[in-house]
């Protein structure tokens, strides 16, 4: 039997001392190991960017962390300053917030709910984090935001497209820019019926999770508005690589649009497919068979390379934009890291300037004065046009674009061009809309 | 004492110190020097230390005494998540009748799946549990959504009934996870100069809980029966000639194993109340097996210190990133800075896996009875050695 010398006290005790060598002399930079509080004390604060570095999402994940670090430069005033100068709210000064010097911590959520979780965790109970931000995926945000309402810190989302992060998931303490499904449905559907007409027998192939589930339903509510009709909807695994299967029936459903409720690497599988068994040549009842993908990004386009061309889908934000909050953006981020943000990267970047103005509008960094500044806040400059933070559910109301892959693309970031700028009145719903119902915010929860 | 014999007591007494001190053992570093970055006694790893814990000590209940290799460990722990998380829905939020649900719901599991796949043994054995885990977490994935709300995870809401407590707290939050009032996520800071420790209350419930299962892994192992299942390894052929039939004790093995994997499931839903379906994935089926191969499989203290050593990869190593490791060689001058940061780069931040991997290795070759091997060996030195303390000795594993 076991000998009593190897403890843990020894192992743990050993295993720092073996890595101490490696850390000493060193200068102590990040990381205020101040446990769960909501007051930070001393000269800094830390945030916590907890995005999908591994897994499905992980390109994601790489692009959301560059528009931290860079949010974080320009709010310690690095850097041009970026979005802080066209930003309609000049309360932040290039200090840090509230005086403090912003610090980081970052950790991998794997795309997975537990994981997320247990990073979130450890950087609230170890490093002391605030604020927690960032996720690729509304599955780990719905986790994620159960988590800080729970804990008492802000959950500002990052990429997260299903209507139940601020439906029937909503949380006080939980606060969402990008936009949702519902929206896109609203913002593609009179596209849709300009291009392709309104008589059209659509099958949709869905990824069976929340952000699926509710795409569906929303898309499928818009265009059966249109007069459309659905065929059929098909579930397909989130872990499905190979979408022959799925796709082969639809040669013979007499449908003619096929939509793709599909994102990241499942997208680039299921259009990919989709495009070699030849349905774009395709004619069907008469019409030109068309694909037609609701949430696009520049990311999956690169991915799915010359099958995007012509595909029609909805997007967040698109770097090709004209207004000043834009162009500033593209600036900073291309200045420092050679190439054009994706929208994951957009939104993560606003959010953490968002909440960095709620915290020196509002003074202080108490949870509960942060949703009160944030809630029912109009704002500009920050490449949507005007947009309200929706006190009833921290949704943020703003213009939706419409977008295509662009035939002639002339540049590998030059992948999608916008059709159209969707008015923020057009996709506007009432917060007890039957697609948003259930849930509540309940009160925000400062913590300990 | 307690029924156990001397050298058993004093290492169950050891492993209750250990326990009980873990917030000061686990956090040897002042909270602002450099050093806090390898600080591991903030309460969700100290949870995750004993839960997992207990997890090991189950599996090698099984896998250490009978040799029966499970690869399917993983379903239990979910399948115990999924009905704690259910037990905070519909009855109250206290962790009892949530611990108890998921110890009944995996130890029935545990009879099915059992009494199918202990029909094989060795490989086939392996492959069939991992089946039974494979499809558990496509079910719980696909199928049972309506049971195990899919990729999203198993949440309590502000709608639950709760027909024992309360649907919300009286400000309109979700009423938190308690022991009679005692609430799981609640501690207290103690601060000694430049140093703070952690005391949590869930912490401290899911130390007492493994300090039982322990108690009782000992007892079994010590037993009769015990006994019986160390004899079903060396020679499961031998028992049927001399006219004992082993698929019982085999079973009872399996299906004990199992409740200790509901037992570690139930206790890190209470800790955080959530159940996704990633907990039964064979990833995390083969983390089990690594955590008591790495401990020292057979050993009653060894799964514990595998559980221990993996967790703590899992959650210290992969948030180093180049940011802090930068920050460590910045006295270097800019270029062999960025030369030094390129090799560590890889076994740090999300390349712990690799680093993992690598100690793995060295410890399956080097020190093939795992950790506690390592403990031996140093000991029988320094026995040797007695009086004569010149050697400075470090542990085989870093």
């Amino acid at each position: 039997m076991s000998k009593s010398t190897l403890s843990r006290r020894g192992l743990l005790k050993t295993g720092a001392l073996g890595t101490a060598g490696l850390a000493v002399p060193t200068i102590f930079t990040a990381s205020s190991a101040r446990a769960f509080t909501n007051a930070p004390s001393g000269g800094s604060v830390t945030l916590g960017f907890n995005v999908p570095q591994t897994g499905p999402y992980a390109d994601e994940g790489a692009d959301e962390l560059r528009a931290y670090e860079l949010a974080v430069e320009h709010l310690n005033g690095g850097g041009d300053g970026g979005m802080l100068n066209t930003f309609s709210s000049k309360a932040l000064n290039g200090v840090g917030i509230n005086g403090h010097k912003v610090a980081y911590v970052t950790g991998d959520t794997q795309t997975k709910s537990d994981a997320a979780r247990a990073s979130a965790k450890s950087m609230i109970e170890k490093d002391g984090a605030i604020m927690i931000t960032g996720g690729s995926s509304s599955g780990v945000a719905v986790a994620v935001q159960g988590l800080c309402q729970e804990a008492g810190v802000i959950f500002m989302a990052g990429l997260t497209h299903s209507n139940d992060t601020t439906g029937k998931d909503k949380k006080a303490n939980g606060f969402r820019h990008f936009f949702n499904a519902y929206m896109s449905g609203a913002a593609l559907a009179p596209v849709l019926a300009k291009q392709y007409g309104t008589d059209r027998k659509a099958y949709h192939l869905t990824a069976d999770y929340t952000w699926g589930w509710t795409q569906e339903e929303s898309i499928m509510a818009a265009t059966e508005a249109l007069g459309w009709e659905t065929i059929e909807a098909v579930k397909t695994p989130l872990a499905q690589t190979d979408f022959s299967s799925y796709i082969a029936p639809v040669l013979n459903s007499g449908a003619d649009v096929l939509i793709l409720n599909h994102y990241g690497g499942n997208m680039v599988n299921s259009l990919t497919n989709a495009v070699q068994f030849g349905l774009r040549e395709k004619v069907v009842n008469g019409k030109q068979f068309e694909i037609v993908v609701p949430l696009f990004s520049r990311l999956m386009a690169r991915g799915a390379g010359e099958s995007v061309k012509g595909i029609l889908g909805s997007t967040n934000w698109h770097w090709s934009l004209q207004d000043e909050g834009s162009k500033a953006f593209v600036q900073s981020f291309g200045t420092k890291y050679g190439f054009p943000p994706s929208q994951a990267a957009h939104t993560c970047y606003v959010q953490t300037l968002l909440y960095a103005d709620a915290v020196q509008r509002a003074g202080s960094f108490d949870p509960c004065a942060v949703v009160e500044a944030l809630e029912g806040y109009e704002f500009d400059g920050l490449g949507n046009g005007p947009t309200l933070y929706r006190a009833e559910d921290h949704q943020c109301f703003k213009d939706v674009l419409v977008v295509r892959g662009k035939e002639n693309p002339t540049s590998e970031f030059d992948l999608l061009e916008v059709v159209e700028i969707t008015p923020r009145a057009q996709v506007e719903y009432a917060p007890d809309h039957p697609m948003f119902s259930g849930g509540a915010l309940g009160s925000c929860n400062p913590g300990a | 004492m307690f029924g156990l014999g001397k050298r058993d007591f004093t290492l169950f007494l050891l492993v209750a110190v250990l326990a009980i001190f873990a917030p000061f053992i686990l956090n040897p570093f002042p909270t602002d020097s450099a050093m806090a970055q390898f600080n591991a006694g903030y309460p969700d790893l100290m949870q995750r230390f004993v839960i997992f814990g207990i997890l090991a000590i189950g599996f090698n209940i099984l896998f250490g005494l009978t040799g029966y290799l499970s690869f399917g460990h993983a379903a239990f722990l979910g399948v115990g998540s999924y009905s704690a998380v259910w037990m905070f829905k519909l009855l109250s939020m206290n962790v009892i009748p949530a611990i108890l649900l998921s110890m009944i719901v995996s130890g029935l599991f545990a009879v099915v799946i059992g009494y199918v796949s202990l029909r094989r043994s060795g490989i086939y054995f392996s492959i069939l549990t991992l089946a039974f885990a494979q499809m558990s977490y496509n079910l719980a994935y696909s199928v049972l959504t309506p049971i195990t709300n899919g990729e999203t995870g198993l949440q309590i809401t502000l709608d639950d009934p709760r027909l024992l407590g309360v649907s919300a707290t009286a400000d309109g939050g979700i009423p938190v996870t308690n022991l009679f009032g005692l609430e799981m996520r609640a501690y207290e800071t103690v601060t000694m100069g430049p140093w703070e420790f952690q005391f949590s209350v869930g912490y401290y419930v899911a130390a007492i809980i493994m300090l039982a299962s322990f108690y009782l892994s000992i007892r079994i192992f010590r037993s009769p029966f015990g006994m019986m299942l160390r004899a079903i390894k060396s020679n499961q052929n031998r028992l049927y000639y001399t006219g004992l039939n082993a698929k019982p004790y085999t079973l009872a093995a399996f299906v004990i194993s199992g409740m200790y994997a509901g037992l570690a499931g139930g206790l890190l839903a209470c800790m955080d109340p959530l159940a996704g379906a990633e907990r039964m994935q064979w990833t995390a089926s083969g983390e089990v097996v690594l955590m008591t191969i790495l401990g020292g499989a057979g050993t009653l203290i060894g799964p514990v210190l595998g559980a221990g050593f993996i967790k703590y990869f899992e959650n210290i190593f992969s948030k180093i990133n180049d940011q802090v490791v930068h920050s460590w060689v910045s006295f270097l001058p800019d270029g062999i800075e960025d030369f030094v940061v390129g090799i560590i780069h890889p076994f740090v931040g999300k390349g712990w896996h690799l680093t993992l991997g690598l100690m793995f290795m060295a410890i399956v070759i080097f020190l093939p009875g795992g950790l506690v091997e390592g403990g031996q060996r140093i000991a029988r030195r320094l026995r040797k050695r007695d009086g004569t303390k010149t050697e400075t000795s470090t542990t085989p594993a870093e």
